[in-house]
């Protein structure tokens, strides 16, 4: 049956592959094609303006954008790159998910020696691309999110406050911003996901980059103080969300900002964009997770989207390569950065767009997107933890430490250093 | 060898018979047992992504069912399935026989009434999900709004963010997308009874209530075994409405989750959570699918035991 299948999918491959060559032998008979898959269809033009600038530098190269959507496009990818086909060039996403096709040797490991321009990115971005098993990098990051605080100046302006330092400082501001009968948050927790984004975007900078570090080397575990006491205050601060915040979704509380009727939103720097797309006259501004005492770093919490891959079973390794090795360049990143409003890990970029000049500046003071990327590799993944037992919480279904102790016992199922 | 007409009739007559039933069959083999029978062979597999690894044998659904971190959400959800089994067969097939004898009784306006308590079951499942969603908002939903107006404002609820009503609120939705189909049934059904046992049954002076129970249930048992194992399949496979009325995770923190919503998960992975595993995910399927089959075919034998012939 497996025969059948592998036949089946792979005549069907080889037909449109087929397909493929001869609509593009006649253009191209001297050229070099290679395909570029990628989920992000509401890019397009912008990738198809970076292939002009590439083809000027290889005009022996020419590269065929395609695009799937991006809720089957794993599905689609993985398929494709079991049969031993796929494209040459593939937009892979990061962490856990990279892993699921890293892991069964699809992907070309890079490394200084065929892409020198590696050294372009921090370790943090490498990181993401990077399989734990070999210790190996296997795709040129595109992306750095940050989750923070998005807020409205214009309705902070008229109410006459300032973006918060400490969270006494927060609270203070959400109370003031309630008596004159302004929504301080728009958030809301109906769609699981978002508690997660909630958490990263408010309590980063009372949790702390020493806390990851214990986290990781297992010194200390999700019955931590520090993780108890900062969803203690996301629990206080909750009161200021959406009114029956419990049943606001993600697109109903995205409304609810974009319409000017509440003057914050925790949550991720991708959605300034989203933000302006929808109402062009916001006056947007970003702030970090606010800090516990006056004086502590202030944090936003960081990861990255994904990368450019590698086919490993391509016959056209060097073009593929030399197309990466273009999505490393500064040049690249700022195209990639200017055009779509996100940042790119690439060092020396200059930014155009103040918000996001902002986000680049509060990056240098980051911890990471925690669950992302560190739990999300085996199940129960942090990530589903931490967004239904912060949701339960929310709900007033259950305390802060039962929280925290829910999500440290899931984690611990599988991860060693919370086992000693 | 010459052919006498009766073998050409009869060769002609086979040819007929397989150019009908051949088709179908290639068809049904194809998309439909042979994906069944594959997703029963990956289920004994370990997967990493969509690459297929070692053989396991039963390891996949020892997990589904008995693991430390599969098994209570899988018996969570399928909980909410018999939640939901027997809600609905109360509210959408018991409603659907009330609205069928009223129907029956033929009101003023019964022709429009037939119509109108149709019209739901026509609107895809999609949209009926996001309609209801919007209903429900909590700020701007027209089932808040309503109970502000008249001042019930103490029964205004996140009715999709609290956990004590976010199920019922889908089955209600539920209930309302599919209501006109189990009247429409029942209704053809009360329609095949002889009018004669029903007049005869009038003139002995029997109640309204004997008369239902008494005669129309009994005789509409045919309705009855269809709806009832109809509702049965649909209830342990029910994944639209929840998708869309609640997401993936079965929002509030599971409080909502049914077997369909898990699969998916498992299987596909949830873009903003959780990592995929088509080996349980399969497993999963294979178990749903073998439950369904042995149970839905022993209500269809029971039910068939209780339909009289007339």
């Amino acid at each position: 049956m497996r025969g059948l299948t592998m036949n089946l999918t792979r005549r069907m491959l080889m037909g449109v592959a087929m397909g493929g060559y001869l609509l593009s032998a006649g253009a191209a008979m001297a050229k070099t094609e290679l395909t570029f898959w990628s989920w992000r269809q509401e890019d397009k033009t912008f990738y198809q303006d970076i292939i002009k600038k590439f083809q000027e530098k290889e005009p022996d190269i020419s590269v065929k954008f395609e695009t799937y959507a991006p809720e089957n496009y794993q599905t689609i990818l993985s398929t494709a790159l079991a049969a031993g086909r796929g494209p040459d060039v593939i937009q892979a996403r990061a962490y856990g998910n990279l892993e699921s096709i890293a892991t069964p040797g699809y992907l070309l490991a890079l490394d200084k020696q065929n892409v020198p321009e590696l050294a372009n990115f921090p370790d943090s971005a490498l990181a993401a691309e990077t399989l734990r098993s070999d210790s190996k990098v296997y795709a040129v990051p595109f992306a750095m999110q940050a989750q923070l605080v998005v807020y409205n100046k214009k309705i902070f302006k008229d109410a006459g406050v300032n973006p918060p330092k400490t969270w006494d400082e927060l609270m203070a501001l959400c109370q003031a911003l309630k008596a004159k009968n302004i929504n301080p948050f728009s958030n809301g927790t109906a769609t699981a996901w978002q508690n997660e984004t909630i958490v990263g975007g408010l309590l980063s900078s009372m949790l702390g980059k020493q806390f990851e570090e214990d986290i990781v080397s297992g010194k200390a575990n999700f019955t931590d103080p520090r993780f108890v006491n900062a969803l203690t205050k996301l629990k206080d601060v909750s009161q200021y969300f959406a009114p029956n915040f419990t049943g606001v979704d993600y697109p109903s509380s995205q409304q609810l900002f974009v319409a000017g009727r509440a003057a914050m939103f925790a949550g991720g720097s991708y959605e300034v964009a989203n933000f302006k797309n929808q109402n062009p006259t916001l006056d947007l501004g970003v702030f970090p997770a606010p800090v516990l005492k006056a004086g502590d770093e202030a944090l936003i919490a960081t990861y990255y989207d994904g990368g450019y891959a590698v086919n490993a079973k391509s016959d056209k390794k060097d073009a593929a390569l030399k197309f990466v090795r273009f999505l490393a360049t500064p040049e690249y990143g700022t195209a990639f950065t200017n055009t779509l409003k996100n940042l790119s890990p690439i060092k020396g970029i200059k930014i155009e767009d103040p918000i996001t000049q902002e986000v680049a500046k509060l990056a240098e003071h980051s911890m990471s997107y925690l669950m992302l990327v560190r739990f999300r590799y085996q199940e129960p993944s942090g990530s589903v933890l931490l967004q239904s037992n912060v949701q339960k919480m929310l709900a007033g279904q259950q305390t802060p430490e039962q929280a925290a102790a829910e999500i440290n016992k899931g984690v611990a199922t599988y991860y060693k250093p919370f086992q000693k | 060898m010459p052919v006498s007409p009766k073998q050409a009739r009869t060769l002609k007559h086979r040819s007929w018979v397989a150019f009908l039933v051949v088709p179908p069959i290639v068809f049904m083999s194809l998309f439909v047992v042979y994906p069944i029978l594959s997703a029963f062979a990956y289920a004994f597999y370990e997967w990493r992504g969509l690459a297929r690894g070692e053989f396991i044998g039963l390891a996949n659904f020892r997990e589904v069912l008995f693991g430390a971190t599969m098994g209570p959400v899988v018996w969570n959800a399928f909980l909410h399935n018999v939640y939901a089994l027997v809600a609905l067969m109360i509210i959408q097939n018991g409603g659907g026989f009330f609205l069928a004898w009223l129907l029956y009784k033929e009101p003023f306006g019964f022709r429009f009434h037939r119509v109108a308590v149709f019209v739901p079951v026509v609107l895809s499942t999609i949209i009926v999900g996001f309609l209801w969603k919007l209903f429900l908002n909590p700020n701007f939903g027209i089932v808040n709004q309503a109970l502000y107006s008249v001042g019930l404002d103490s029964l205004a609820k996140p009715w999709l963010g609290d956990s004590s009503t976010a199920l019922g609120a889908l089955i209600l939705a539920n209930a309302w997308h599919f209501i006109g189909f189990p009247t429409l049934v029942y209704l053809a059904g009360m329609q095949r009874i002889p009018s004669e046992i029903v007049e005869a049954a009038r003139l002995d002076g029997t109640t309204e209530w004997q008369l239902l129970k008494g005669i129309v249930w009994p005789l509409v048992a045919p309705s009855t075994t269809i709806l009832f194992t109809l509702l049965f399949i649909g209830a342990f496979n029910w994944f639209e409405i929840p998708y869309v009325m609640v997401g993936l995770d079965g929002s509030p923190f599971g409080t909502t989750d049914v077997l369909g919503l898990v699969f998916y998960r498992t299987a596909f992975g949830n873009q903003s959570a959780s990592i995929q595993n088509f080996g349980q995910g399969s497993a999963l399927a294979t178990l749903l699918f073998l439950f369904i089959v042995v149970f839905a075919s022993m209500l269809t034998l029971w039910l068939r035991r209780r339909e009289i012939q007339f």
